[in-house]
């Protein structure tokens, strides 16, 4: 029995699904396409399948880290796919849609590029806090809050835009999400550094644990001298930010702001990546590598999907089928069924609803 | 689910509010008062008996699914899936009717069904694994949006005689007027939901639910089953919306009812039904639903704005009667 005792120690591993999913995934591809692992340079720059998801995953591996912290404090953010919009409609618009020159791209912006991302960004951010106080201060539902903005949010991207699919003529722009640093695409680099500060933040002071703290139990928190409102609108505030970057290098890379369409359903997918990387729905925990590994996860299930030549749509409902699955994985009931019901069963969480 | 203010000082109000039980309703009803005096001041023909049906007629579906997101929201529950499933009704009603031939005789009792497993499984889900309802239906809806485009990205157009017949009909009104079949069946849909909510054991347990889960279930009320039960009526009450829409739209489309969820809580929370729980009427839900329209005709009325800013408008409602009801909660503890 000695081997069941050890099956049962690697699965309890904190890690141990996301991996094996991910692994999973990866020796599918690798079965199905033997140089699916294969990298090379080409032109100065690195190439390959495995270079292709983590760019092409970028602003959802952003989006996701963001949303962790959200769902920390149990709350639930989904308005990120609006913000995306917004955030690069603002950036077009800031940098006008002329077309200058014989090649269609130029060298043309109406405003410096710092302030076009400060435009782009700043915006972001002040959504993201207008979330935030409605939950902290007006006591809002998060999820409630968060779908007017959903729902606002996509007509404001419409009004900046004015309705139309502003095309990006400024080249430096394009360094943002098709730019390579080192022979590394740039945006990798981007999601780096928040990763970097974000994980600093909150593991090397005592943010992450004030965060942990409001999500398992605001009052206690409160009482125990945490800032738990100011906590709060920060926690939107950077969710929100992150979605205004992923925003700017989702427009950079496709160089064109799209109301309709930019970041549509990215909200599922960041819900998906957190939930799957271990953080749960009730807050109270929280894992930014987790939410790392479950969004690696989703895009290399989007790519081998669109590689396996299967129809994408059916994606949008595998992926709604794992978050309900996971979901009831991750209930009180399930883990107790199971016999692994680490939680005081007779903590009492906020009414469903 | 409801966050920063501390439980503690938010428990009183949970109860409901049965000493001013009229006051959110008589606000909605001044304030639809007041914007459609505002449109019949400002422009011509605004106050007409066929601009005031137009209300009834755009907006029947929304006015079915909103009915039964009231009894979601009655118990202090949500149910996010409602323009998905919408959605999903044109979509299988178009797709089985115009490619595969079924006769709608079939096809529209089949959706109904359909609707209501929807709802009954993400119910049952939520009751029984008690996970927050959010979450459950926002998967649902993911994965009802998601089966429209698996049947076709594309619109399919509907030709069948029935829904085009249905299309066309016009029942005659006062003066000239007349109504179409979608106005008659959110009528009755008022009528039945308005009888369920007021006068059956299961309406009164809704209340029950959503002034205090916990009261209810110490008072030997069948909780659970009723908690299935409202959200198998919400999907319900969807897929008949979706059934207006299919007659409204003539065509099944997974883009059909987008962001629907957000018309239909807004609706139901401007019609003074508390978020919480507990309080609120099915005709106050109505005027809800009259209000959005009223704002959808002025702006169409006002002409050089854009349609978004019904979205937009509409999302600012909702917000201030959400802000309104915490402050209306926060006075009733002082």
């Amino acid at each position: 029995m000695r081997w069941l005792g050890f099956a049962r120690q690697l699965t309890g591993k904190r890690h141990f699904w996301s991996l094996a999913m991910l692994a999973l995934l990866l020796a599918y591809n690798l079965v199905r396409d033997p140089h699916f692992f294969a990298i090379s340079m080409y032109d100065g720059h690195l190439t390959g399948s495995l270079v292709d998801i983590l760019v092409r995953g970028a602003p959802l591996l952003i989006i996701s880290m963001g949303l962790t912290l959200v769902v920390a404090t149990h709350g639930i953010d989904i308005s990120v796919g609006a913000v995306v919009a917004i955030s690069g409609a603002v950036a077009a618009a800031l940098i006008g849609g002329q077309l200058s020159g014989e090649t269609g791209m130029g060298e043309v912006t109406r405003f410096a590029l710092p302030v076009v991302i400060t435009g782009a960004l700043g915006l972001a951010l002040l959504l993201g806090i207008w979330n935030g106080t409605l939950v902290a201060y007006f006591g809002l539902q998060p999820i409630i809050a968060t779908l007017i903005l959903l729902g606002i949010g996509r007509g404001v991207a419409q009004l900046i835009t004015d309705g139309q699919i502003i095309t990006i003529y400024y080249s430096p722009y394009a360094f943002f999400g098709r730019g390579f640093l080192l022979g590394l695409p740039f945006s990798l680099f981007i999601v780096a550094a928040v990763a970097a500060v974000l994980t600093l933040l909150t593991r090397k002071t005592a943010l992450g644990l004030f965060i942990e703290a409001i999500g398992d139990n605001p009052v206690a928190s409160r009482l125990a001298g945490v800032r738990a409102r100011t906590i709060t609108v920060a926690v939107y505030a950077v969710c929100s930010l992150c979605a205004g970057i992923a925003g700017v290098i989702g427009s950079s890379n496709l160089m064109s702001a799209d109301g309709n369409n930019a970041g549509l359903w990215i909200e599922l997918d960041a819900i998906l990546a957190v939930v799957l990387g271990g953080t749960p729905l009730s807050g109270g925990k929280f894992s930014l590598a987790g939410s790392v590994m479950g969004a690696l996860i989703i895009q290399t299930l989007a790519t081998t999907i669109l590689s396996a030549h299967v129809a994408p749509e059916i994606t949008l409902v595998v992926k709604g089928i794992v978050v309900f699955i996971v979901s009831i994985l991750q209930s009180e009931r399930i883990k107790m069924l199971l016999g692994s019901n680490r939680q005081d069963p007779t903590r009492t969480k906020g009414t469903p609803g | 689910m409801n966050r920063a203010p501390a439980p503690i000082e938010r428990a009183p109000s949970r109860r409901p509010r049965r000493d001013r039980p009229l006051l959110p309703l008589a606000v909605t009803t001044g304030l639809f008062l007041i914007m459609y005096g505002a449109g019949a001041y400002h422009f011509e023909n605004f106050f007409s008996l066929t601009v005031f049906l137009n209300f009834f007629i755009d907006n029947a579906f929304l006015a079915i699914t909103a009915f039964g997101m009231t009894f979601v929201i009655l118990t202090g529950g949500i149910d996010l899936s409602v323009g998905s499933v919408m959605a999903l009704t044109t979509m299988v009603s178009a797709t089985l009717v115009e490619n595969h031939g079924w006769s709608p005789a079939i096809v529209i009792p089949l959706v109904l069904v359909m609707g209501a497993a929807i709802g009954f499984v993400m119910g049952l889900v939520i009751q029984y694994f008690k996970i927050e309802a959010f979450i459950i239906t926002l998967a649902g809806m993911f994965i009802a949006r998601g089966f429209c485009y698996v049947i076709s990205v594309n619109s399919i157009p509907i030709t069948n005689s029935f829904y085009t017949d249905v299309s066309t009909l016009r029942i005659p009104f006062l003066f000239d007027t007349s109504i179409s079949c979608n106005v008659v069946l959110a009528l009755v849909v008022l009528a039945v939901a308005f009888y369920l909510a007021r006068y059956t054991r299961f309406g009164r347990t809704v209340y029950a639910i959503g002034g205090s889960e916990q009261s209810a279930l110490l008072m030997g009320l069948p909780v659970a089953r009723t908690k299935v039960l409202v959200y198998t009526l919400s999907g319900f009450c969807s897929a008949l919306a979706g059934v207006a829409m299919t007659f409204y739209m003539l065509s099944g489309n997974g883009l059909h009812a987008l962001g629907m969820e957000l018309d239909a809580i807004a609706a139901v929370v401007v019609g003074g039904t508390m978020l919480t729980g507990g309080s609120g009427y099915v005709i106050g839900t109505m005027v809800g639903v009259l209000i959005g329209g009223t704002i959808q005709q002025l702006i169409i009325f006002k002409g050089d704005l854009s349609s978004w800013w019904t979205k937009i408008v509409i999302g600012l409602l909702l917000l201030a009667f959400c802000l309104l009801q915490r402050a209306f909660a926060r006075t009733k503890r002082t």
